[in-house]
């Protein structure tokens, strides 16, 4: 995998309300996404995930406030940038052009009173408005076959396609425009496993075809160990563990990262019991001191109920690819 | 499945690492005031106070008697008459002062009576469906048509006597019927939603359903429907003074602008005469919508912000919070964390060392 970034996150702070209400999603990400590569973002519900994607494209609701970093973007050329400081206008021109999202339930994102025609080309009016009705329709077209929908159902209304070409439509309409980073959200978690994996499929080929790269938002780690490139482990609104996808499926180093694994059965190989993660996940408005995983974790040890350890490469014989947060690996650099 | 039991201890809720601190009685009275702290509510509550005020205050508060005749005939605003006076030398702001309380009472209570009728005919004809729906439907399609203002004219005329109580009756009885529809609408969408399924099938009954999960998603329905009932009761009234048709008894801003009319005074340039009752009504609107539209941002979750909507971003500019274009309050790339890794490790454990350098950052 090239080592080129495209999107490098450091820092990153988000908080939802201000002052001494607000209470801290993400804290202190530093995360980057190579091109071409696909990274997986996982964790449980409410560690952060989807609160970091949504931040880092400035894309949050209120009260949501980015209270620190930088998000620097690189793109193909010309200048790279930070996406934090950018205009609204910048904004608006960065966004689908250069970074598309697919939402969580991104089915139901389809206006029921347009043909999907309609809605595909609509994107294309709004960034490339020299371009012809007639060139805006072939490259709808053109986007359908590549999703895998064939181009007669150009002039279907969404209710007359099943949930899956719902989603693919969802899936080609962030193509469109060509962008660099693809942000998805839990795109599959309301299809079925085949029709997850057929869609999985089409899209790590349109990768290899158009060269994005993908931030995978999902709390199905099985799913990412089976096609990402590497995987980020979110816990708490921090990363605990980043790894390649094969490094941390076999030998995960953070105690939470192994609890997740733990959770789901492996196709082959002998018989294990499943063991899950006791209790739950923590309230963000009252962490608890030093780790914020120590109260549920199996090995949790002295230092960890006292000071947050530091995201760094550990000391392991392949450190130097993969960092990890947490006491009982001892860090030789820490991460940015 | 195994859970170690210490574990378990560690992540019950008010215990160890995971206590919460009590949540402060200074939350709880925000809570209660938010519906105050919207700015727009707030302006909107401050107006109609002062209205309220004058209605019951306006008549004694008067400078002079209202009806009461001087010298100064058609004079300019002075110290002796603060809004100038009539071409009788009547005094302008005691009208006004005086009118206020005709002008609130019919309008509130032609306001009060056609909300009422409406909540109950349009929701019941909106859950209750079938025969219910049909002939209240037929009423209120009936009452939608009967036009408010000549009923209005035609039965003052019959009852002189009557005064603003009989206007306020007729103007509440005839103005409820578009309020009927749309709620009897919002009923029929709201009753088809999955929780009101949900408490039917758990055998709620059919007023409890009703009263607390149909009528509570109403609010901001009936609310605005009240203000714009409000606001078109005085307007009515105030039209009905104008063309010189209604109580005879008392003063209203209507009859001010009827004598500003007859005597021309716009032509004889006495402004005093009917701008100020003209802004009294544009005022009582303004602060009646601003009401409005705080009820709706406090009874709708999704219009609703958290505390403040203002905040100052990283480039020094004073922006307001909204969707799309989340605030960036400092893009420093700087560690964030208020918990920094604390140097050395006191205990003896087998730990880490090794972290000085983020450790002084």
């Amino acid at each position: 995998m090239s080592a080129q970034p495209v999107l490098e996150i450091k820092n990153l702070n988000v908080e939802y309300g201000l002052g001494d209400q607000a209470v801290r999603a993400v804290r202190d990400v530093n995360l980057t996404l190579h091109r071409g590569e696909v990274l997986g973002l996982a964790g449980e519900s409410g560690s952060g995930k989807s609160t970091l994607a949504y931040g880092l494209t400035r894309l949050l609701a209120p009260p949501g406030v980015i209270t620190g970093g930088e998000v620097i973007y690189h793109p193909g050329q010309g200048e790279s940038y930070d996406v934090l400081g950018l205009s609204d206008k910048g904004l608006r021109d960065f966004r689908w052009a250069q970074t598309a999202i697919v939402f969580q339930g991104a089915m139901n994102s389809l206006n029921p009173v347009h043909k999907i025609s309609t809605q595909l080309t609509d994107v294309l009016a709004a960034h490339e408005p020299k371009m012809s009705a007639h060139s805006r329709n072939a490259r709808a077209r053109e986007m359908l076959k590549l999703v895998g929908i064939a181009a007669d159902r150009m002039d279907a209304y969404p209710h007359q396609l099943s949930g899956g070409m719902r989603q693919r439509v969802m899936i080609g309409m962030a193509l469109i425009l060509q962008p660099q980073v693809v942000i998805m959200d839990e795109p599959t978690t309301a299809l079925d496993v085949v029709m997850q994996r057929q869609i999985l499929g089409q899209l790590i080929e349109l990768r290899e075809r158009l060269g994005f790269s993908v931030i995978f938002i999902t709390h199905d780690l099985s799913l990412l160990v089976e096609f990402s490139n590497r995987i980020a482990i979110m816990y708490g609104g921090r990363i605990v563990e980043e790894a390649q996808a094969g490094a941390l499926y076999r030998d995960s180093l953070h105690p939470y990262s192994a609890g997740l694994l733990g959770s789901f059965p492996a196709l082959r190989g002998p018989r294990r019991e499943l063991t899950g993660i006791p209790g739950s996940p923590p309230d963000l408005k009252g962490m608890p001191s030093g780790c914020s995983f120590h109260p549920r974790c199996p090995k949790a040890f002295d230092p960890c109920a006292g000071n947050i350890p530091v995201l760094g490469n550990p000391d392991t014989p392949d450190g130097a690819t993969r960092s990890v947060a947490c006491w009982l690996h001892p860090v030789k650099e820490p991460v940015a | 499945m195994t859970i170690p039991t210490s574990s378990v201890e560690q992540v019950i809720p008010g215990q160890g690492a995971m206590a919460q601190p009590d949540p402060t009685p200074a939350k709880a009275k925000r809570q209660r005031f938010r519906f105050v702290s919207n700015a727009k509510a707030l302006t909107g509550i401050i107006v109609l106070g002062i209205y309220i005020l004058f209605a019951i205050i306006g008549p004694w508060v008067a400078p002079y008697d209202p009806d009461a005749r001087s010298r100064d005939l058609t004079q300019g605003p002075s110290s002796s008459h603060w809004l100038g006076t009539t071409h009788l030398g009547q005094d302008v702001l005691s009208q006004i002062l005086d009118g206020t309380r005709t002008v609130m009472v019919v309008g509130l209570a032609a306001g009060a009576m056609a909300t009422i009728l409406s909540v109950l005919i349009g929701v019941t004809a909106g859950y209750l469906g079938g025969s219910w729906d049909d002939s209240l439907s037929a009423l209120s399609n009936v009452f939608l048509v009967i036009p408010a203002l000549p009923l209005v004219i035609i039965i003052t005329a019959a009852a002189p006597s009557g005064g603003a109580t009989l206007v306020a009756l007729i103007i509440g009885f005839t103005s409820w019927a578009w309020n009927a529809r749309v709620l009897r609408a919002q009923t029929l969408s709201l009753r088809r939603r999955d929780y009101i399924e949900a408490s039917r099938a758990t055998g709620e009954k059919t007023w409890r359903i009703v009263l607390f999960e149909i009528l509570p998603n109403l609010t901001a329905i009936i609310a605005s429907g009240f203000v714009g009932t409000v606001i078109f009761a005085v307007t009515s009234e105030i039209t009905l003074a104008f063309i010189g048709i209604g109580s005879d008894t008392g003063w209203n801003w209507g009859t001010i602008l009827f004598w500003a009319q007859s005597q021309q005074a716009l032509a004889q340039g006495a402004w005093w005469w009917f701008v100020p009752a003209g802004l009294a009504i544009a005022f009582l609107g303004t602060a009646l919508s601003l009401i409005n539209f705080g009820i709706d941002e406090f009874v709708s979750p999704r219009l609703r912000s958290a505390g403040k909507t203002k905040v100052k971003t990283a480039s020094g500019r004073t922006v307001r919070m909204r969707v799309g274009f989340t605030p960036v309050l400092s893009n420093s790339s700087a560690p964030h964390t208020h918990a920094k890794p604390i140097p050395t490790i006191a205990t003896a454990a087998a730990t880490p060392v090794n972290r000085s350098k983020e450790a002084t950052e």
